[in-house]
């Protein structure tokens, strides 16, 4: 029936090592590696996580056609946001690291150095090796368990049952949306590209107008739906996909403090800065 | 002896902040524990709100003046928090869907639970019991794609049952469910009301199907009053349905119309008790009486589809080798149960969707290089909710939309709007802003907005889901004359009265397959078809059995033919 189905965070019950750790192990992990990664600019430690984080997106069986849109997404993001770093700040390297080794003069007085690239090779690669970790997290846990998650790390249940609420509805609210948007163009409404701008954007209100009313007649009944079944009442929920903790878990939890741990130490006690600078 | 009051209201009033009048006048009514009553009354005559007031969303969530008490279990409401009534009330809303707030069965069931901080285990170990209770044990990890509209119903029943509540209050528990979910529904309901004795309480305005099973009493309210409180034989031989516009049993219609005095001591109120010694002589001779009626469609077939199959994911056909044809100016009916492929059917006629095979014909030619928009010429489709069609403030502007957006001069635009709005009567309203009208009136503006492109076929969804017997027929009746300007028109539903009463021809699908195509009167005496279909045979069937009469099939026609000679159509 679901046949548009939610691609975006499409949740597959399968039973790897990955899929069996809770939420919120699961949750602290992402937090460890990618603060780990976020402190470093240290290019070799960055690599390791990098191989960690494709060596665990394969364990949890994670397909290609699940995450091609957000690899694309990701990449186009990746290589924009290095071309505008450098002709934002083309010197930067060479102020983080303190020498200035020319490849190429470009044009100007603009040149390309061996310290923007190694910066900015290793920037690239920061995002590289977290972005894994974020899809494995999103395909993997159960939505509801991460809200129950969410709410164990210190949000409020409220905030928390609010994501788990989104997912719930999206499918149905998406359905909505194709069913108006199939009606009205029947009567003659054109989504093409063919149409202006402006009035694509007109076109597009007439399909968002009967969207809201018909969302805002759900609303009333899901919060209808809630209060009668006492959400809210008090301080604390408990939840009925939290799982309790096993071996396994404090595993993940220890394997990454331990990564995280590492990293820092390699900032403080080598190379003695948050970067590695090969180039004194 | 009767039991302990649980429910009382007493010279109880009350009106919305946002109205001019009150919506409750003067309501005494006392409900026992145990009792099982149902409530009854057309669109508008205050029976939700009563509810409402049940169960604590008012004033917890609907503000407005309370006068006069209403206590439960003793104590005062007003005293109450929504919360504290939940303990009391569980209510099982009408949009099984939509209050599906879970991701799973098991979570939508624990909700309650997880919101009183029960702990994991004890949790899980209620859950499971009370899944148990409505056959959903098997299903706690299933989501609500996956699930029919009797299962998410059967959710939000344990959902409410896992508090071990006193009285539960139904919400219009037969909208949106086919007949036979609507049956086996009723029939959980009187079950669990005899297994655990909780207090029960059904709002409903379709009488016939929730008094499939025994009720207490039956209240009827009308403008916000209680005109009758009685139980359902007195009340089904009283003339106060008809007064208030609720739809009386069709089989106590079949007897009125055979001459017979449907009194109380027959036992009317339920078809299984019904007395009928009296009566049998007088329903046979009124059913040889009836004249038959012969007139044939011999229009030229207008829409064909010819081996047509359709498959979302390439594998799994949603529909499979469909093949029918529809006559110039008929009215037909597209039922089964959903998921059965009657909106994709839909969606294929229109251009929605393509056909992975089979070819679709519009007066003998492939239509399949049309676009959506050249469809939508010749047909036309109107979405079951009025808000989601509607995206303009004014009925004007909105019933033009289709127009303007194919170029067309304002001045003819103007008098094809003017020409439609009087058809659809809405005259009147032309320059009214379309917030101000009511659900049945948007439902015209929507009609209009598709009838305004001339389209020769006219296919509606649900057209009269969720209207009282009143609005049911206000819609059906301008349908009709639509019909009668020479429109084709297919109605997808659910109603076995719509279809009997309305279209002379049904054609019924089952998991993607044609399984009948026939007239209503054979349809909905066929065992088979009922069952593949998730149908309901109509008590018309069970009256003949019981009047010896042998041709079921032949006496459900004859009816047709009386009524819609009665009715002049």
């Amino acid at each position: 029936m679901n046949s548009g189905g939610m691609k975006l965070f499409s949740y597959d019950r399968l039973d790897t090592p990955i899929h069996r750790l809770s939420g919120l192990t699961k949750l602290i992990c992402f937090l460890f590696l990618t603060f780990a990664v976020m402190y470093s600019y240290d290019l070799r430690v960055i690599l390791v996580v990098m191989a960690f984080s494709f060596a665990v997106l394969r364990m949890s069986r994670i397909k290609f056609s699940q995450i091609r849109l957000m690899v694309i997404y990701v990449a186009i993001f990746i290589l924009t946001n290095m071309v505008l770093s450098f002709f934002f700040a083309p010197e930067f390297g060479v102020e983080i690291y303190g020498t200035r080794n020319v490849i190429t003069q470009l044009w100007g007085d603009i040149a390309l150095t061996q310290e923007q690239v190694l910066y900015q090779v290793t920037k690239q690669f920061k995002y590289a090796s977290v972005i894994p970790l974020g899809m494995i997290f999103l395909l993997t846990t159960n939505p509801s368990e991460f809200a129950s998650s969410l709410d164990r790390v210190g949000v409020h249940y409220k905030a928390s049952y609010a994501v788990a609420l989104t997912l719930r509805y999206f499918p149905d609210v998406q359905r909505d949306y194709r069913d108006i948007s199939q009606a009205q163009q029947a009567r003659g409404l054109d989504l093409s590209r063919k149409a202006k701008f402006v009035d694509r954007f007109k076109n597009a209100l007439l399909i968002v107008i009967p969207l809201i009313f018909s969302s805002l007649d759900r609303i009333e009944l899901i919060s209808n739906a809630m209060d009668l079944r006492g959400f809210g009442k008090s301080i604390t929920r408990t939840w009925y996909t939290a799982r309790k903790f096993d071996r396994q878990d404090y595993t993940a939890i220890i394997i990454s403090a331990l990564i995280f741990l590492a990293t820092i130490s390699v900032s403080i006690f080598i190379n003695r800065s948050r970067f590695y600078n090969p180039f004194i | 002896m009767k039991n302990k009051p649980i429910i009382a209201f007493k010279d109880f009033n009350f009106q919305y902040f946002s109205q001019a009048e009150p919506t409750l006048f003067d309501i005494n009514l006392t409900i026992h524990e145990g009792e099982k009553v149902l409530i009854v009354g057309p669109s508008g005559s205050g029976k939700s709100t009563l509810g409402h007031c049940i169960n604590g969303l008012i004033p917890f969530a609907y503000k407005g003046e309370i006068t006069g008490s209403l206590t439960i279990k003793g104590e005062n409401t007003l005293e109450k928090s929504i919360f504290d009534l939940s303990k009391t009330v569980g209510t099982v809303l009408q949009d099984s869907d939509g209050q599906f707030v879970g991701l799973t069965a098991g979570e939508d069931i624990a909700f309650a639970l997880e919101n009183d901080n029960v702990p994991y285990g004890p949790m899980h170990e209620r859950v499971q019991r009370v899944a148990q209770m409505v056959d959903m044990d098997t299903l706690l990890g299933s989501s609500p794609f996956e699930l029919s509209g009797g299962q998410k119903q059967r959710t939000s029943l344990a959902g409410v049952l896992v508090d071990d509540v006193d009285i539960l209050l139904f919400d219009e528990p037969l909208a949106n469910l086919d007949p036979a979910t609507g049956k086996t529904a009723i029939e959980i309901i009187d079950d669990i009301h005899k297994q655990s004795g909780k207090t029960i309480i059904i709002i409903e305005h379709r009488l016939e199907d929730v008094l499939h099973r025994y009720v207490d009493r039956v209240i009827v309210l009308r403008e916000g009053r209680i005109i009758a409180d009685m139980d359902p034989h007195a009340l089904v031989s009283s003339p106060i349905l008809r007064d208030t516009g609720i739809r009386e049993p069709l089989y106590v219609t079949a007897l009125k119309y055979a001459g017979v005095n449907v009194t109380a001591p027959m036992m009317p109120g339920y078809i299984t008790t019904l007395e009928m010694n009296g009566a049998k002589t007088a329903l046979s001779d009124w059913h040889r009486g009836i004249e038959k009626d012969n007139r044939v469609n011999a229009n030229p077939v207008i829409l064909q589809m010819e081996g047509v199959f359709f498959s979302y994911d390439g594998s799994r056909d949603v529909l499979a080798n469909i093949t029918f044809n529809i006559r110039e100016g008929e009215m037909i009916s597209l039922v089964g149960k959903n998921g059965a492929g009657k909106s994709t059917l839909s969606k294929l006629l229109c251009g929605f969707e393509k056909e992975s095979q089979g070819v679709i014909r519009y007066q003998g030619q492939d239509i399949s290089d049309l676009t959506i928009k050249e469809r939508a010429e010749i047909i036309g489709v109107v979405l079951q909710n009025p808000n989601q069609m509607i995206s303009k403030p004014l009925i004007y502007d909105e019933v033009a939309l289709g127009l303007r957006f194919r170029g067309i001069p304002e001045e003819e635009i103007k008098s094809r709007v003017e020409k439609i709005l009087k058809i659809c009567g809405l005259s009147s309203f032309i320059d009214w802003p379309i917030s101000a009208l009511s659900y049945g009136q948007k439902k015209r503006v929507t009609i209009a907005a598709i009838l305004v492109l001339d389209p020769r076929i006219l296919i509606l969804d649900e057209p009269t889901a969720g209207q009282d017997f009143h609005h049911y027929t206000d819609i059906m009746e301008f349908l009709v004359e639509i019909n009668k300007l020479g429109v084709t028109i297919i109605l997808i539903t659910h109603d076995m009265h719509l279809m009997l009463e309305y279209t002379p021809r049904a054609i019924v699908l089952s998991n993607g397959c044609l399984v009948a195509d026939t007239s209503a009167s054979v349809i909905l005496t066929d065992c088979d078809v009922i069952d593949c279909a998730n149908l309901k045979e109509t008590s018309l069937y069970n009256l003949a059995q019981m009047a010896d009469i042998a041709d079921e099939t032949g006496f459900v026609q004859g009816f047709i033919d009386y009524e819609r000679r009665l009715k002049n159509r």
